[in-house]
């Protein structure tokens, strides 16, 4: 497992440094009180699904060729950039007007649907 | 751009690896920097920094149209929307909000057993396989990533592949993308309808009052 500074950069690189953005991403999510703290945990779970993505399309990295993805990893990414544009306009709308209402931005406070 | 024929060879320290440890690192480190920073105005940069090593991962990996648009879309646009955001409502109780140690032990918790989860299915699924000689029966799109890799600039077959034009490595993908334009325009639409400034109706009805007087 540690002789991956001696080999040159494979699939396993990117897969692992997604994998640290998704757990750092998912883990923000749970812990910030703060709204906009969990929308940046949703952007870095993303960003760490849209790496292995582009890593399973590259043709750059040494890999196993029967996971080729082609061309169509980097699509699928750029479908999933478009798509965290758009959460994270309506997100960001919702927050506000949450703001707005109760002049709090913690998650924690906002238990009004409770039953 | 770089081929991969230098990295072909074991042990050998060349300009990929050493940019991709650059970024890579950057990426990591900045990225558990937004976890354990406190402040929500230094989680915001430090964000931007994590997305921006992203971007320079895609383009160590060949997708240069996707890193265009990571910088482009997401640190230009997404994250400007984020940092709006923050700058809007940094009142000063709630620039840092505090988390429960409880709620800390359950999260790391829950994120080792992920990391314990992945860490080993990237090792499994990554490594390149052992005898390279078996190339019969491979796919059209296999021969394609297994035979040496050019540098060929991406943005025109990501084009047509969105126009539905099937390429050697590419299927059409016409009806996502019009999905996906019809639903970027309901959510810009809907974005500003929930955003929009509220009409006083005190006032309404104060001139309604008036006009009837």
């Amino acid at each position: 497992m540690f002789d991956l500074l001696t080999q040159p950069v494979g699939l396993t690189h990117y897969l692992i440094v997604g994998a640290v953005m998704f757990v750092a991403g998912a883990v923000c999510m749970a812990t910030k009180r703060n709204a906009l703290g969990v929308l940046m945990g949703i952007e870095l779970v993303l960003n760490g699904a849209n790496l292995n993505f582009v890593a399973f399309g590259s043709n750059f990295l040494e890999r196993n060729p029967a996971y080729q993805l082609g061309l169509d990893g980097q699509i699928i990414s750029l479908f999933v950039i478009v798509l965290a544009a758009a959460e994270a306009a309506v997100a960001l709308a919702i927050v506000l007007n949450f703001y707005n209402n109760h002049s709090t931005v913690d998650v924690d406070r906002a238990d009004e649907l409770k039953g | 751009m770089r081929t991969g024929n230098g990295g072909r060879r074991m042990g050998e320290i060349n300009g990929h690896t050493v940019l991709f440890l650059f970024f890579g690192i950057l990426a990591c480190l900045f990225s558990l920097a937004v976890v354990f920073s406190a402040n929500v105005v230094r989680m915001a940069f430090y964000l931007i920094l994590a997305l921006a090593a992203t971007s320079g991962l895609h383009f160590l990996a060949g997708a240069d149209f996707v890193g265009t648009m990571q910088l482009v879309l997401y640190v230009g646009g997404t994250l400007v929307l984020l940092v709006f955001g923050v700058m809007l409502t940094a009142q000063n109780p709630f620039i840092s909000l505090r988390t429960a140690g409880g709620d800390w032990i359950v999260a790391a918790l829950v994120g080792g057993i992920l990391l314990v989860i992945l860490v080993p299915v990237a090792f499994q699924i990554g490594l390149p396989p052992q005898d390279a000689g078996d190339i019969e029966g491979l796919t059209q799109r296999e021969a394609v990533a297994s035979s040496e890799p050019v540098s060929v600039p991406t943005a025109t077959r990501i084009g047509l592949g969105l126009l539905g034009v099937p390429g050697d490595d590419v299927s059409g993908y016409l009806l996502p993308f019009e999905i996906i334009s019809i639903h970027l325009l309901v959510v810009l639409v809907g974005a500003a309808y929930l955003a929009r400034a509220k009409r006083k109706v005190v006032v309404r009805q104060e001139s309604q009052n008036s006009a009837g007087s």
